[in-house]
């Protein structure tokens, strides 16, 4: 701002109406206008898939937020926090007020109490969905904070929040719809990174305990909380080895640290890990250290000699080398949990792939690609290095953070896809900086005062010969003559600006051009409703999903269990008001192992699985006929490496690939893949849609065995339009109490020939 | 190492106690004092942990950060105080810092109470 107000380009009329008597307010005027705008374009940005489908929940995770938030409405608060669901995970249960972040669905609910206060009722489904977008307005905001706080120029932070309003970074994870926890969690973040600089800059206890109340607030609400657990410590430490310790870090690390730990500590879900697991140790390490170096520089300025200052010196550095040890040790002997798997396939990330499948089989956390990063951040990801290099340039305590931040931020987001989200926010500031620099450098910068007349010149010429030549020259000289005027080219010329301003411009107007173009194409389809395009262009919508959960809630039982892969269950859970085995909150590795190993095996093998877990429904997800690439025979890979890890006996991977290591489903299929569950219940019937022996399946791309699967343990009981759904009945044993193949044999009048009479192996019946 | 012998040390030590009495307000003796109670209270509960078992957990933690975070905080308003780091602190009176003090503890208490069950 004090560059603006120094100098200025406008002309007078302008000037008067930007900076007059009433300068500072009409910019505060403007600067408020801006940023509501802004916020708009972030709400406005992220209704797609509202306005072009419908308003509803997206994706699988979501459907158990809103599932958690309107028992939450309905039941209060109390009875939320203790909440035993004991229809998902079936025969177990979930402690759900233990093991979920409550922060998102008790906003939504607080939300939701409010408007009903102010007399707008509004439907609890209206709100899960268009909480996202309201967030992105407040993320913004934050954004726009937390620049200020690093820039002096006033077009940082409103550079910053329009970035952070439209990125598509940010958006793919906050579009309406998307019910998911970073809705909240990235404003937690980043408004609890404004807090932290601002604590620290003024060393103010007030500004650390708000830093840990909304540490708090975001621990309850993402378990990437973790991040700023390590993020907040490193800075400090770095600004300890940098020589950089103030008291003002002190009182603000401490502050966050004492207050902050315990607030997460409230979270049932988090307890005691903030004292016993490896990914929190560095910042109760740092927190000791702090305590050592604080006490050694009020020693230090007691003492006067300079013995004892390095005395005292080897001390701490002895006593932190020790802490480590002994960190090491009890690490080692388990008092302090080592790292999470979670945690741990960022360091070595080829170990979720050897060791825990379920981690690797997620699609999200796979490493990223650089076309992401550009089609995610497009401009801003070749301005972020840049930024990143001008808080080099001018080296204080908050823009070591952002040093720090956009190392680690960069390094976590190459490794994993998702993690891209908590990149976005310093690559926006960073390029922010950046931007607004060149900005102010091109705008702003006025010509230097001419070397002055004549006279002033000569006597002070001395100190500057060239100007004095150029004086000379200019004085001997008529100043009719073109060629001896000062050269139009240069920083200071209008060309130069207007030229900068205007690819600058440009390169804005592409960067919103890209980010509408990427949020309208990429991110705004909500996965429970497939869009297709007719050969004319009009829209086409394929609705097996709700379709079929819909039948499942009107025609089965209350209580019919339903077991599909893990996927699916928040979305059974959430739509068809079903009990499941499993659900996407993969806490039990062993019974989605059960399920792997049910779907992966034989009829014989998985109906007492299915009659053990009281199963009464089979659902899975069949794209064979639609082309629609997500189906269950494709995921059915991860199904047995899962089940494998458990019964490595019973299930083997080698089994399901041909003698050349082919993954077939047609002729040349394993015989233990034409015999397992999954694959009969997925081609089940299907070849009696096409004419004899044409069965194709358009996923895999290849013609299906002439004989189609039969089913003897199950029977069809939903096939939803497009196939993509299908639901098998699980039998009741037979009444005679043979074996449910053999009656079906039976009854299919299987032997043509008459048996011959002959005694079989029978062993003596024992009462 | 630097230290002579122990007469040397003592002398030095002798000189920093008087130094200290000399040269400090008497409301920062009066926070120091508390520093040290607070510092007693919690050696004193470690130790009782370390004796008789963890047993409740939540209550030894609420209670031993109870002390460690007041610490914590009666450190800072000492440090917000002292003259010697007026520099550092522009712009933060006195009053300011105590209030800032009187917050935090709220806070710290409202959540120690919370988790004590």
């Amino acid at each position: 701002m004090a560059v603006a107000d120094s100098q200025s380009i406008l002309p007078n009329g302008a000037e008067m109406f930007f900076k007059g008597e009433t300068g500072r307010n009409t910019r505060g005027l403007l600067r408020l206008i801006i940023l509501c705008t802004i916020a708009a374009a972030a709400v406005a940005s992220r209704l797609f898939s509202v306005i072009r489908f419908e308003s509803i929940i997206h994706e699988f995770d979501p459907w158990f937020n809103f599932r958690a938030t309107k028992y939450l409405v309905q039941h209060g608060f109390y009875n939320f926090w203790d909440w035993f669901d004991d229809r998902t995970w079936h025969p177990l249960g979930r402690v759900t007020g233990g093991t979920l972040y409550p922060g998102l669905m008790v906003t939504s609910g607080a939300i939701y109490h409010a408007l009903r206060a102010l007399a707008m009722p509004i439907d609890i489904r209206n709100i899960c969905v268009l909480l996202a977008p309201a967030f992105s307005g407040l993320t913004a905001f934050a954004t726009y904070l937390f620049t200020t706080e690093m820039s002096t120029s006033p077009s940082a932070g409103l550079l910053a929040a329009i970035f952070m309003g439209i990125a598509p970074g940010y958006i793919s994870r906050s579009v309406a719809g998307s019910y998911d926890n970073e809705a909240i969690a990235i404003f937690l973040l980043v408004f609890t990174f404004y807090l932290w600089i601002k604590a620290v800059k003024l060393g103010s206890v007030m500004w650390g305990a708000l830093t840990a109340l909304f540490y708090g607030y975001m621990v309850s609400a993402w378990g990437g909380y973790v991040f700023i657990t390590n993020l907040l410590p490193l800075h400090a430490f770095v600004l300890i080895c940098m020589g950089r310790f103030s008291p003002r870090l002190y009182v603000s690390y401490t502050t966050w640290y004492a207050l902050g730990t315990l607030a997460s500590m409230q979270i049932p879900f988090v307890g005691f890990l903030p004292i016993r697991s490896s990914d929190h140790m560095a910042a109760l390490g740092v927190f000791g250290l702090i305590q050592l170096v604080g006490g050694t520089e009020y020693i230090r300025q007691q003492l006067p000699s300079k013995q004892f200052q390095t005395l005292l010196r080897a001390m701490v550095l002895i006593i932190f080398v020790v802490a480590f040890g002994l960190l090491v040790l009890l690490t080692v002997s388990g008092t302090i949990a080592p790292w999470s798997g979670r945690f741990y396939s960022l360091w070595d990330t080829g170990y979720a792939k050897i060791h825990i499948p379920i981690i690797a089989s997620v699609s999200e956390h796979q490493p990223t690609a650089w076309p992401a990063f550009f089609f995610d951040l497009n401009m801003l990801i070749w301005l972020f290095p840049a930024g990143v290099y001008m808080c080099f340039r001018q080296l204080k305590d908050e823009q070591v953070f952002i040093v720090i931040y956009a190392v680690l931020a960069s390094y976590f987001a190459g490794v994993m896809v998702r993690l891209m989200l908590t990149l976005t926010p310093v690559v926006c500031v960073a390029a922010a900086m950046a931007l607004s620099q060149i900005l102010d450098t091109f705008t702003v910068a006025t010509e230097p005062a001419p070397p002055a007349a004549e006279g002033t010149s000569q006597s002070n010429g001395h100190a500057n010969g060239s100007a004095n030549i150029s004086a000379k020259l200019s004085s001997a000289i008529p100043d009719t003559l073109r060629s001896t005027k000062s050269p139009l080219v240069g920083i200071y010329s209008y060309l130069s600006k207007s030229l900068i301003t205007g690819a600058v411009t440009s390169y804005l107007l592409l960067f919103v051009l890209h980010c509408t173009w990427v949020t309208s194409n990429a991110y705004s389809s909500p996965s429970v409703v497939l869009a297709s395009k007719l050969p004319d262009g009009s829209q086409h919508i394929i609705d097996d999903y709700r379709e079929a959960y819909y039948w499942l809630r009107q025609n089965t039982a209350q209580n019919a269990k339903v077991m599909s892969w893990w996927d699916y269950g928040y979305q059974i859970g959430g739509m068809a008001d079903r009990p499941t085995l499993v659900d996407n909150n993969t806490w039990n590795n062993t019974h989605i192992a059960t399920v792997g190993k049910a779907m992966s095996s034989r009829e014989e093998v998985s109906w007492p699985i299915m009659r053990q877990h009281e199963v009464d429904y089979v659902l899975v997800v069949f794209g064979g006929l639609l082309g629609y690439s997500g189906d269950d025979i494709n995921k059915f890979l991860w199904m047995v490496r899962i089940a494998e890890g458990i019964w490595p006996d019973e299930v083997k991977e080698r089994d399901f690939f041909t003698a050349r290591g082919e993954y077939r489903v047609d002729d040349g299929a394993t015989p233990t893949m034409r015999n397992s569950l999954m694959y009969k219940m997925s081609y089940y019937n299907f070849d009696k849609l096409f004419p004899a022996g044409q069965a194709q399946d358009r996923v895999r791309g290849s013609k299906l065995p002439a004989q189609g699967p039969e089913l003897s343990t199950l029977e069809e009981a939903f096939t939803s339009e497009n196939w993509i759904i299908r639901i098998y009945k699980v039998k009741k044993p037979d009444n005679l109490g043979r074996g449910l193949i053999e009656a079906g044999q039976f009854d299919k009048g299987g032997k043509k020939k008459k048996a011959p009479k002959r005694r079989g192996a029978r062993v003596l019946r024992v009462d | 190492s630097s230290i002579k012998n122990t007469s040397d040390a003592q002398q030095i030590a002798i000189g920093v106690w008087n130094n200290y009495v000399d040269r400090t307000p008497q409301r920062t003796k009066l926070l120091d004092a508390f520093l040290l109670f607070l510092v007693t209270v919690g050696v004193l509960q470690f130790v009782y942990c370390v004796i008789a078992g963890n047993f409740p957990f939540n209550a030894f933690l609420a209670g031993f950060s109870a002390t460690v975070g007041q610490f914590v905080l009666t450190a800072s308003l000492r440090i917000q105080t002292n003259p010697e780091n007026k520099s550092d602190f522009e712009g933060l009176s006195h009053e300011r810092a105590f209030a800032d003090y009187v917050f935090g503890s709220l806070i710290l208490h409202f959540f120690c109470v919370n988790f004590i069950n």
